[in-house]
């Protein structure tokens, strides 16, 4: 069998690309969750959300450490494996990842040292400053990257020299046609995930008992901001899923799995994509619903697969699956916040251990959703890396041979199966020892560095009691 | 072609900057990461680790804008020298996750401490090493066709690049030490210029390599350098290396503080100029000119709005944040 280079680098941009979207997908929400509780610190001063700050950041510490490490590797994705598209593009797309830099990275890095390090060496306000400052930070990093990803979707505000892209309008190219549906459905995206690791954890806490007070906290707060968030997130995906049916009909024909365009076309709920047969195979499916929810009339038109020569269809098995994870997922995440609000109401919450235990379990449940979520647009806007315009096979590295990219590949895949279970138990260990006041960790005599989580310890025995 | 305003000399300024900037600030604690594995013992470890952990991420992030700047201000350059140097950058890219989680692991992970301490200095060394692997490559310059790099992926490797390799571990240690002396106090700073003179040594050996080198090498380098008048002109770059060899060596032994950083700092910049020097006005030697590199005048001038006002106010908090943090790192109690 030869190696196509080509293959083995998408391999291996998703595989690098799949394990970090995991950090931000739950930092971006841990930030904004850290600057919130330091806030309300600042102004109520209770011990409840100190605690509860000083815990998440030993985590997020160690999340974002790791974001950090992974992410370094994607911009050089870009040289290494995909330098025709560095080239042909880089004239538009350099600037919105230099932005990313200079607008989220230092801010984030800098002030991340102060958050971690500095609680007695600045001020207190200053300190709720710099965990607003990391927050604003990895929104501006979305923000930047999600508007990249969205010319690569829905080029415009371009124009094509000599084979290559030029800029011609920035607002065009920034705020291209994907673009605000990708970034608000991303970020709420990210802070569901998040949402769903607290109210995991806080079930967690709760049902073991100890430190109850902010057990209960991270339980409540969860769920009321999930009762809010779920839906709206359901509400947007649908809003971005009717964007990409005006602008990327084939990736919304592999979403659908719908072979055969027209008017009245039926949604199908599952079935078999055969790409060979150009049919689904055991499907069942909806008549006119497809219709009815694209374009809001009973017989509407819509774009069939077949309606794309075979060249311009994405993997349509991964894309209508990844898809159809993502939805699940949601509809669970559905039926968790509704239950827990009924247990609210009726005062059951604290006390109901098979819903503890179900929140436990719904921990995973964003990642899941985001990893699908994400494979549903990657692999949907196959085989172009910007759509309609420049395809996957002419953007890699030409030098590169199969073998090359297997030796990366594999190191790769060595090295990230090797740190992110690292990870996970360092962070689970700090989940079992629990939302304890951090003076009671570490013994430290000064809040000067003394180590980078155990620094994290200094809270003064005012701001304690 | 030329538009009212040429931005192409502004971006290879900040560009040139910025790439300064990261081997400077990355360079010093990629040099503590190195040292540290010859350190005495643990508590020694802890304070040489405390004396980078609150900054060294700031220091990296310099890595991410050197790539992405060089993407955004000579795209064909990026699209040819980076797969050029598919491996050093593999390598570079692993070791620094390596190296950056030894961080938060070392303290949570108890039971792997010292596999964290090896990965710690190991990822420091083998980042370093294909830093310098990368910058001897790019000297030597690649093959190319078109727009394309058209050579193996294997090119890299050759001797000169594996001799700029070593000798960036010792600038890179020689930085690091000079930045423990300033962080540290006692034994444990006394130790530091100790393994300093050392790695002054070895920079000091590895400078007068490359510099021999690079002309031998490369005709038209060695006309750069040896033709009338360039010769006369350009005499006080060595002479001033030589200079800070000296200052630095005095410094390392009569009990400064800051002066061997900075003589270390010094060393650097005059490498940096000379190899400069050697290449202008090439930004993909002997292919492309900074100018045929450059990307679009709207890229430029887009990218250069934003970068005149955050660069500053960036440099402005990092300096903040080093302020912060100033003072003297102790094993036993933390900062005092």
């Amino acid at each position: 069998m030869r190696l196509d280079p080509e293959f083995l680098s998408r391999i291996q941009f998703a595989w690098v690309v799949g394990w970090h979207i995991l950090l931000p997908a739950f930092t971006v929400g841990l930030a904004s969750l850290i600057a919130f509780l330091e806030g309300a610190h600042v102004l109520t001063k209770r011990p409840v959300f100190l605690h509860l700050s000083q815990f998440w950041l030993r985590i997020f510490a160690i999340s974002f450490g790791m974001g950090v490490v992974t992410g370094i590797v994607m911009p050089f994705q870009f040289g290494t494996n995909w330098s025709r598209f560095s080239d042909v593009a880089g004239n538009i797309i350099s600037p919105l990842l230099a932005y990313e830099g200079l607008t989220a990275f230092f801010l984030e890095a800098t002030f991340l040292g102060v958050l971690l390090f500095g609680r007695k060496l600045v001020p207190p306000p200053m300190h709720f400053v710099a965990a607003v400052l990391v927050a604003v930070g990895t929104l501006s990093s979305s923000f930047w990257i999600l508007a990249t990803n969205s010319w690569m979707q829905t080029p415009a505000g371009y124009e094509v020299i000599d084979g290559r892209f030029f800029p011609k309008d920035w607002f065009e190219i920034i705020f291209s046609p994907s673009f605000p549906y990708r970034l608000a459905h991303t970020v709420s995206a990210f802070y569901v995930t998040t949402a769903f690791v607290v109210l995991g954890v806080g079930a967690y806490t709760v049902r073991r008992g100890q430190q109850l007070a902010e057990g209960r906290m991270m339980l409540r707060l969860a769920l009321w901001f999930l009762a809010i968030f779920v839906p709206a997130q359901i509400a947007i995906g649908d809003l971005h899923g009717l964007n990409t049916f005006e602008h990327q009909p084939a990736k919304l024909a592999a979403i659908e799995g719908l072979w055969d365009g027209g008017r009245g076309v039926p949604a199908s709920l599952i079935g078999w994509p055969d790409a060979a047969a150009e049919r689904n195979l055991g499907e069942l499916e909806i008549p006119h619903l497809a219709s009815l929810y694209l374009t809001h009339s009973w017989d509407g038109e819509v774009k069939g697969l077949k309606d794309f020569p075979p060249d311009q269809r994405a993997p349509v098995a991964v894309v209508y699956f990844a898809f159809r994870i993502m939805v699940g997922i949601a509809v669970l995440m559905l039926g968790v916040v509704a239950t827990g609000l009924v247990l609210m109401a009726r005062g059951q919450l604290d006390h109901t251990r098979w819903y503890l235990r179900l929140c436990q379990i719904a921990t995973c449940f964003g990642f899941i959703a985001v990893i699908a979520g994400w494979t549903t647009t990657e692999v949907g806007r196959q085989p172009w890396t910007v759509y309609g315009l420049m395809r996957t096979v002419e953007s890699v590295s030409p030098s590169l041979t199969g073998s090359d990219v297997v030796i990366s590949l594999l190191l790769y895949v060595v090295v990230y199966l090797l740190i992110y279970p690292v990870g996970l138990s360092v962070m689970l260990r700090l989940v079992r020892r629990g939302p304890i006041p951090s003076e009671e960790i570490a013994p430290i005599v000064s809040g000067r560095p003394k180590s980078p989580i155990e620094a994290l310890a200094p809270a003064t025995p005012e701001t304690a009691t | 072609m030329m538009p009212t305003l040429d931005l192409v000399p502004i971006w290879t300024t900040i560009l040139a900057v910025a790439v300064f900037l990261y081997v400077a600030l990355d360079g010093f604690d990629l040099g503590v990461g190195m040292v540290y594995s010859f350190a005495p013992d643990r508590a020694a470890r802890d304070a040489i680790m405390n004396s980078i952990a609150p900054i060294w991420d700031g220091n990296e992030t310099w890595l991410i804008l050197g790539s992405v700047g060089l993407l955004a201000a000579f795209p064909v350059a990026f699209a040819i020298i980076i797969p050029a140097v598919y491996f050093p950058i593999l390598l570079m890219l692993l070791a620094l996750i390596f190296r950056g989680l030894a961080f938060e692991f070392r303290y949570r992970d108890a039971p792997h401490r010292t596999f964290w301490d090896y990965g710690f200095a190991a990822g420091s060394a083998v980042a370093a090493f294909a830093q310098g692997l990368v910058l001897g490559s790019f000297i030597q310059g690649f093959h190319v066709e078109g727009r394309q790099f058209a050579g193996s992926s294997f090119d890299c490797f050759t001797p000169f690049a594996i001799v700029t390799g070593v000798a960036l571990m010792f600038g890179y240690s020689l930085l690091g030490t000079g930045w423990l002396v300033i962080k540290t106090e006692g034994s444990l700073q006394e130790w530091a210029r100790a393994f300093g003179r050392r790695c002054l040594i070895g920079t000091a050996l590895a400078i007068a390599v490359v510099s021999l080198w690079t002309p031998f090498a490369d005709a038209h380098i060695a006309a750069r350098w040896f033709s009338w008048p360039n010769v006369a002109l350009l005499a006080p770059v060595p002479l001033i290396t030589a200079g800070l060899i000296w200052y630095e060596w005095r410094s390392l032994n009569d009990g400064s503080e800051y002066t061997p950083f900075i003589a270390a700092l010094g060393l650097f910049g005059m490498s940096y100029l000379g190899i400069a020097i050697s290449l202008w006005p090439m930004i993909v030697p002997g292919h492309f000119s900074l100018e045929e590199a450059a990307s679009s005048p709207s890229t430029q001038a887009f990218l250069l709005i934003g970068t005149l006002v955050l660069l500053p106010v960036i440099l402005l908090y990092t300096g903040w944040s080093y302020w912060v943090f100033r003072g003297k790192v102790r094993s036993d109690i933390g900062y005092h």
